[in-house]
């Protein structure tokens, strides 16, 4: 690099740069935090959507599946599934695993409660109807 | 330890033998990840997939955050020109943030999850079961407390010593990881606010913060190795660095795609991520660019082909792949598909893995109390590096293959296959995929019995370094 561009002026656009870049991060946060309301089904998720969503955390979900295409890759996204298969197959899917099928790809069986199943499924509706700007590009997720 | 400039330098020896460790298991587990893909049911239901996948990731984490750790404790004393704040307050901060990564994966192993959940206390603060961030509660406020002292050791000393470009960015990011961490305990109950700023804790690190860290680590190491002048060694950092966060912070954008977020983050996100290889091409430059000006030829040859391998394999995994599904009308489809885990593995080895073992290249002979390796093990070293970079670059080719071929037939054709039938589709490419890891594996072997390899009597030791031509 030429010898008039100094190291204390690459010095000075590496912090003006990032403090610059930082607030306009911090700006376009503030205006998204304020758009995502008018963007989920309901601006305060109910309890029972709430509950579902610690439950789908405590069971370790993202270890295999995705949601809104984030997670693992092993297993179908669920971020449509109440679109796709609806809540009683729902209830019913998780209710029946594992499925013992040799080589299969195995779900544990996690012992939910009929309460459980209906707040698991109350989350993944609400998921399934935020505005994703039309992802997944079909049912198949 | 005649070969150490500060004896304080000695505590970053058990970080280094606990990054590699930790290495071994990380690979273990991503062996068992492979076949469960093609062998469903395998090792189900001792470990299911879910729990080796976050031994698999966490394990990356805690030994690449052991690097960076000892990489620090390394390098900040001799850029400061005096010894570490308190060597005990290291070696203290080892056994707890050891002792904390062993029990927690203990844990993940021994309980089922919600158990493990249960146990922690995660009704008091919901912060499990996000990826990444599957930590129980006591071992992510275990992070902050080593992290905080951590970074209380390393500032002190470059209060009190010479502070150099180099040492401060690698400040700037450390309290850039630890201060990013925070939002770890942020879940709220909306998902998609949640997801908003879980990207903060993942992105800022790996495309943001994490490439500060890199940077001044690959900077030490080449000052080093080539003896070019430090003042353009530095300048080069502050121009790869500004190019890091100018295009890494508002490239968080290119998560926002689909989750909630509006619609103007495909642009915001689109045209910054866009951009984000520009940092990596340039570290790739600046490493041969100073190889090149080398004023001396270093006896530590294998340190100077990690680092270069780093340059090259960062900009590839990172930039590269990166940048193949970073644009939104392509993300559309390859979102969340096998072509993200490509890009997952190449980025995190090119970028990460490998500066970890290049700044372990080259300290850790001086740590073991010579000046460099023997010639013989120092061959090994270089076997094991060829062996595991391009493994690890036809792991991704597999993966890349699986994953358009998956997008083809999920997401693209008139009639959309479902999930697991394209699944059963992609086996020959998974198996090849597994194959090329335990290739890797091999190389890792390799690695490892690289450290204890002598030369044999005849061989002629390797010369001292040698002063420049001019």
């Amino acid at each position: 690099m030429s010898a008039t561009f100094t190291k204390a002026m690459a010095r000075n656009i590496f912090y003006g740069g990032t403090v610059f870049f930082i607030l306009l991060f911090l700006a376009l946060t503030f205006h998204t935090v304020r758009q995502i309301p008018q963007r989920i089904p309901s601006e305060t998720p109910s309890p029972a959507v709430a509950r579902g969503k610690a439950l789908w955390e405590t069971r370790n979900c993202i270890g295999c599946h995705t949601l809104l295409g984030e997670g693992a890759y092993f297993a179908p996204e669920l971020g449509n599934v109440y679109k796709r298969r609806g809540a009683e197959f729902i209830k019913i899917w998780i209710k029946v695993q594992p499925t013992k099928v040799p080589g299969r790809r195995q779900m544990p069986q996690f012992h939910f409660t009929d309460e459980q199943l209906d707040d698991l499924v109350e989350f993944l509706k609400w998921t399934s109807e935020i505005n994703t700007e039309n992802w997944p590009p079909n049912i198949q997720g | 330890m005649m070969h150490l400039q500060y004896k304080s330098q000695a505590v970053a020896k058990p970080y280094f033998i606990a990054a590699i460790a930790l290495f071994v298991g990380q690979i273990l587990f991503g062996l068992i990840l492979g076949l469960q893909y093609v062998i469903g049911d395998f090792l189900f239901p001792a470990i299911p997939f879910n729990v080796a996948r976050m031994v698999h990731t966490n394990l990356l984490i805690v030994w690449l955050l052991f690097g960076f750790m000892g990489a620090a404790y390394y390098l900040v004393p001799e850029e400061t020109e005096t010894e570490l704040h308190s060597p005990l307050l290291a070696q203290v901060l080892f056994w707890v943030f050891l002792i904390a990564g062993a029990l927690t994966v203990v844990g993940y192993l021994a309980v089922p999850y919600a158990t493990l959940a249960e146990m922690t206390g995660n009704d008091l603060l919901e912060t499990m079961g996000r990826e990444f961030l599957e930590q129980p509660l006591p071992t992510k406020v275990g992070i902050v407390v080593v992290a905080l002292a951590f970074l209380y050791n390393i500032g002190m000393t470059i209060l009190k010593g010479r502070k150099t470009a180099i040492s401060m960015i690698l400040l700037i990011g450390l309290v850039g990881l630890a201060v990013l961490f925070l939002f770890a305990f942020y879940n709220p109950s909306n998902l998609v606010k949640d997801k908003y700023f879980w990207w903060w804790v993942v992105h800022l690190w790996v495309e943001g913060v994490w490439e500060l860290i890199m940077a001044a680590i690959l900077g030490f190491v080449l000052l080093r190795v080539t003896g070019v002048d430090r003042e353009v060694i530095e300048k080069w950092l502050y121009v790869i660095v500004t190019l890091a966060l100018v295009t890494g912070i508002i490239g968080t954008g290119h998560h926002y795609y689909w989750i909630g977020t509006p619609a103007y983050w495909q642009w915001w996100g689109g045209i910054f991520s866009a951009l984000e290889p520009l940092p990596f091409f340039a570290m790739t430059v600046f490493c041969f660019n100073m190889v090149n000006r080398r004023r001396r030829q270093h006896p530590n040859k294998a340190a100077t082909l990690w680092a270069l391998g780093t340059g090259v394999m960062a900009f590839l995994g990172a930039g590269v792949w990166g940048f193949l599904h970073t644009l939104a009308p392509i993300n559309y489809y390859t979102h969340g598909s096998q072509i993200t885990a490509a890009h997952g593995h190449l980025a995190f080895f090119g970028a990460y893995v490998m500066v970890v073992l290049t700044i372990i290249s080259y300290a850790m002979p001086m740590l073991r109390g010579r000046e460099v390796n023997p010639e013989r093990a120092q061959v090994l070293e270089m076997w094991s590096f060829w062996l595991m970079t391009v493994s690890m670059v036809f792991i991704t080719l597999f993966l890349t293959a699986a994953g358009i071929l998956q997008v083809w037939l999920q997401r693209i054709i008139d009639n959309p296959q479902a999930f697991m039938a394209v699944q059963d589709q992609l086996a020959l490419f998974y198996w090849m995929r597994w194959m090329a890891g335990v290739v890797f594996s091999i190389g890792l072997a390799v690695y490892l019995y690289s450290f204890f390899a002598k030369d044999k009597p005849e061989t002629v030791p390797t010369g001292e370094i040698q002063p420049a031509a001019t």
